[in-house]
């Protein structure tokens, strides 16, 4: 990839509009919506063939994991699951571009970019579910935890980032926001700190149009969301966050960049969310049904496929394969979160200090006692 | 009084002209006793120097030490608790930071989450509140919700507090926002030799500590070797021994609690002085051993009164001290009104006689 500073600018210029002023620009895009090569792509670089490949193979099991996730939390086995149906190619993308030293930042929505970072599928699900607010261990899979309050970690990935430049680490810090995320402050100290410090930080906002009900055009009356890089001095990319090879490339372009010291990349993926805001939510409220169905006739999996397919890159045994594997997946995390959840309510009381205090130690031995008192089948809650 | 709004210059000349700044006391306490290297011949050496001295200590100790914050570097702070430290261990260690206090401790967080170990200044008590999403739902939280598996070891100091004639914004308490919140430990010295001691300790503590600096103490002298010998951070002590009435302090009021435990001592009350030193977790023991040894016990703090740190200090005194007492916990706190302006502020903020009046209205039959 030989995307320099400099170039970054150009590339969203490139296909302004006439009287433009330069920050408003057509995403790019290396596969179009039915498939072909894109119109615009920039100076981004199509991966080659098996790195498609992998690209389509995670989006199909990431799918098949948030299809089974929606239908949990249905069944009332998740708290809640915020799908991510639609932004299959940032979910993958984004993660398969990162380098094994590369930490991950995700949001409640990005429960398959922690699936496709290799974090195992209960585990992902811990805090949907509700049995821990995180089920996995952060270093294991250098994935912070699902975060719930806006924009609070791209300042967590910027300081971890800059703490690797200060101790000479080679480590990039991929921060996911959305565009309501946008709005709030810690995205602006976000930004402007990864720009001074020159962090190693890749900003990816998935843009899907909406935050909760309310579209971008309430959100912001920049031209778009890339063009907020300007006023950090930070270089920043449009992409049609559908197709799986620009979100891929332009990740790996940040991480890239930001490795050799150059800084930080913004980077906007323009996509739509295809399921409600969580399974709670009512988006008939909000929605025109006509709108839903045309951005889901642009299925991220659906055009990478016949990208695939008319390249003789994917052939039928392989697609059905792939069914398969991910039925596979889908089944066993319908068995292993069908079981009831077993906590520990002695465990409350164990990590909010180092050492749990002297009073902290008295509740947690009076709660233990209330729960022996409970009788057997009376609800201890 | 002057109307500065934050030069230490001007908060120094309203100390030593309205504030008992002189009366600092000696760091009494039996456990203090242990003489420190160069106890022979201590020298007089003020609050702020007693920080700068710990952070500059805690830097040479450990290079995962950094050092942030607003004007902390080439400033030195603007209270100068941050002076030299730039140029001594250079741009890696200690930095300053663009003007956004939630930027601060988020950026932080990361950086502990990544091994290091930042110590940050919020320049103002009041201006930390940009940063307060962060504190409550990240730094106090995060080590619970990964089940202990990311420790955020972070010092988040905060200049504290009235008496020093500043303007709006420039004097609240802010310590009950911020023991109310599990997870974070919460701790304020009240003297030099401590705010060496306690700065250390926080600064090795794998616990995010809310560290507030009482301003109005900043320029009070103790003669004392700095040492950090002497009680574990969570432990309160008993400035001044005494056997009718607890008088439960912590930060910029343990000097006037103790002041006024002398003059109590004139009308014949013998008067023992409890600084708290950690408001979170709190050293319950110590305090309710002395209040069950003397009966009567009055909280004084500067924060206003309702819903107060000093309701908590009643309510568990009640709960745990009951049959020894011989009469209401009382609270001499600052009034249920917004910080006052400078003119003002003496009205406001607990005085000796305030509480004096207090431990006379014991029921002392
Ligand atoms: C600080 C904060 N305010 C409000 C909320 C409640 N909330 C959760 S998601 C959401 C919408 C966020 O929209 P966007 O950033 O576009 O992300 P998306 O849900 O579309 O992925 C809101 C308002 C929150 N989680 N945090
Ligand atoms: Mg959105």
């Amino acid at each position: 990839m030989t995307l320099l500073a400099d170039t970054f600018p150009s590339a969203s210029r490139q296909t302004a509009q006439p009287g433009d002023p330069g920050l408003a620009a057509t995403p790019l895009r290396l596969i179009d919506a039915d498939g072909h090569p894109g119109a615009d792509p920039g100076r981004l670089e199509l991966p080659p063939a098996p790195v498609l490949r992998e690209l389509h193979r995670r989006m199909v099991l990431g799918r098949s994991f948030d299809v089974q996730a929606t239908a949990l939390a249905k069944q009332g086995r998740l708290a809640v699951y915020p799908s991510s149906r639609g932004q299959d190619a940032c979910q993958v993308g984004a993660v398969l571009a990162l380098r094994d030293q590369d930490w991950l930042f995700p949001t409640y929505r990005d429960s398959v970019a922690i699936l496709t970072r290799g974090v195992d599928a209960p585990e992902a699900l811990a805090l949907l579910r509700g049995d821990w607010h995180c089920g996995y261990d952060p270093y294991q899979y250098r994935v912070a935890p699902h975060c719930t309050p806006l924009a609070t970690s791209a300042l967590h990935a910027v300081g971890f980032a800059h703490a690797a430049t200060l101790k000479g680490e080679d480590l990039v810090a991929l921060a996911m926001l959305g565009d309501g995320a946008t709005s709030e402050g810690d995205t602006h100290e976000a930004l402007n700190f990864a720009a001074v410090w020159k962090a190693p930080v890749v900003f990816l906002v998935q843009n899907n149009g909406y935050a909760i009900s309310v579209p971008l055009a309430k959100q912001t009356a920049a031209p778009s969301l890339a063009a907020k890089g300007i006023g950090y001095g930070m270089p920043a990319l449009l992409i049609d966050g559908n197709d799986a090879a620009a979100v891929y490339a332009a990740v790996r372009a940040g991480v890239e960049r930001a490795a050799s010291g150059a800084g930080p990349l913004l980077i906007e993926a323009v996509t739509y969310r295809a399921e409600p805001h969580t399974n709670a939510d009512d988006d008939t409220r909000y929605r025109d049904r006509a709108e839903v169905a045309a951005w889901r006739a642009r299925d991220p999996i659906a055009r990478l496929a016949a990208y695939l397919s008319a390249r003789g890159l994917l052939d039928e045994a392989g697609s059905a394969g792939l069914a398969e594997e991910a039925q596979r997946l889908a089944a066993s995390v319908r068995e292993r979160l069908s079981h009831d959840v077993s906590v520990d309510p002695g465990e409350l009381f164990d990590h909010v200090y180092a050492r749990p205090t002297a009073a902290l130690r008295r509740q947690r031995a009076a709660l233990l006692a209330e729960v022996a008192d409970t009788e057997p089948g009376e609800d201890a809650r | 009084m002057t109307t500065a709004l934050h030069s230490p210059a001007a908060a120094g000349s309203v100390l030593a002209g309205t504030a008992p700044a002189g009366t600092v006391l000696a760091d009494t306490a039996p456990a203090d006793a242990a003489p420190g290297p160069d106890a022979a011949s201590p020298a007089p050496v003020t609050m702020a120097a007693a920080l700068n001295r710990a952070l500059a200590e805690s830097l040479a100790a450990d290079e995962r030490v950094v050092v942030f914050g607003e004007d902390v570097a080439t400033l030195g702070g603007v209270f100068r608790v941050t002076d030299g430290l730039a140029a001594r261990f250079g741009p890696a260690r200690v930095f300053d930071t663009p003007l956004a206090e939630s930027g601060i401790v988020g950026t932080a967080i990361g950086m502990a989450m990544n091994g290091l170990v930042p110590v940050v200044e919020m320049q103002f008590d009041a201006f930390a509140y940009p940063a307060f999403e962060q504190v409550t739902s990240h730094l106090a939280k995060l080590r619970n919700r990964t089940r202990g598996r990311v420790s955020l070891p972070v010092v988040v100091r905060v200049p504290f507090g009235g008496g020093i004639g500043g303007v709006e914004h420039h004097s609240d308490s802010s310590e009950a926002y911020y023991a109310h919140t599990p997870g974070l430990r919460v701790v304020s010295p009240g003297t030099p030799a401590d705010a060496y001691r306690l700065l250390r300790q926080s600064i090795e503590c794998p616990d995010p500590v809310i560290f507030l600096e009482p301003k109005r103490r900043y320029w009070g002298k103790e003669t004392v070797a700095l040492t950090t010998d002497g009680p574990p951070i969570e432990q309160a002590l008993i400035r001044r021994p005494g056997t009718n009435v607890t008088l439960i302090a912590y930060g910029g009021m343990v000097s006037t609690a103790v002041e006024a435990a002398e003059a109590a001592a004139g009308e014949g009350w013998d008067v023992e002085v409890v600084d708290l030193r950690s408001l979170s977790p709190l050293d319950e023991a110590t305090l309710t051993e002395s209040v069950r040894r003397t009966g009567r016990a009055v909280v004084v703090h500067e924060a206003q009164g309702f819903a107060g740190y000093g309701a908590e200090i009643a309510a568990r005194l009640t709960e745990q001290c009951f049959y020894h007492l011989e009469a209401p916990v009382l609270r001499v706190t600052g009034l249920d009104i917004p910080y006052p302006p400078p003119y003002l502020e003496h009205f406001h903020l607990p005085s000796v006689d305030r509480i004096l009046d207090a431990i006379a209205s014991l029921e002392w039959e």
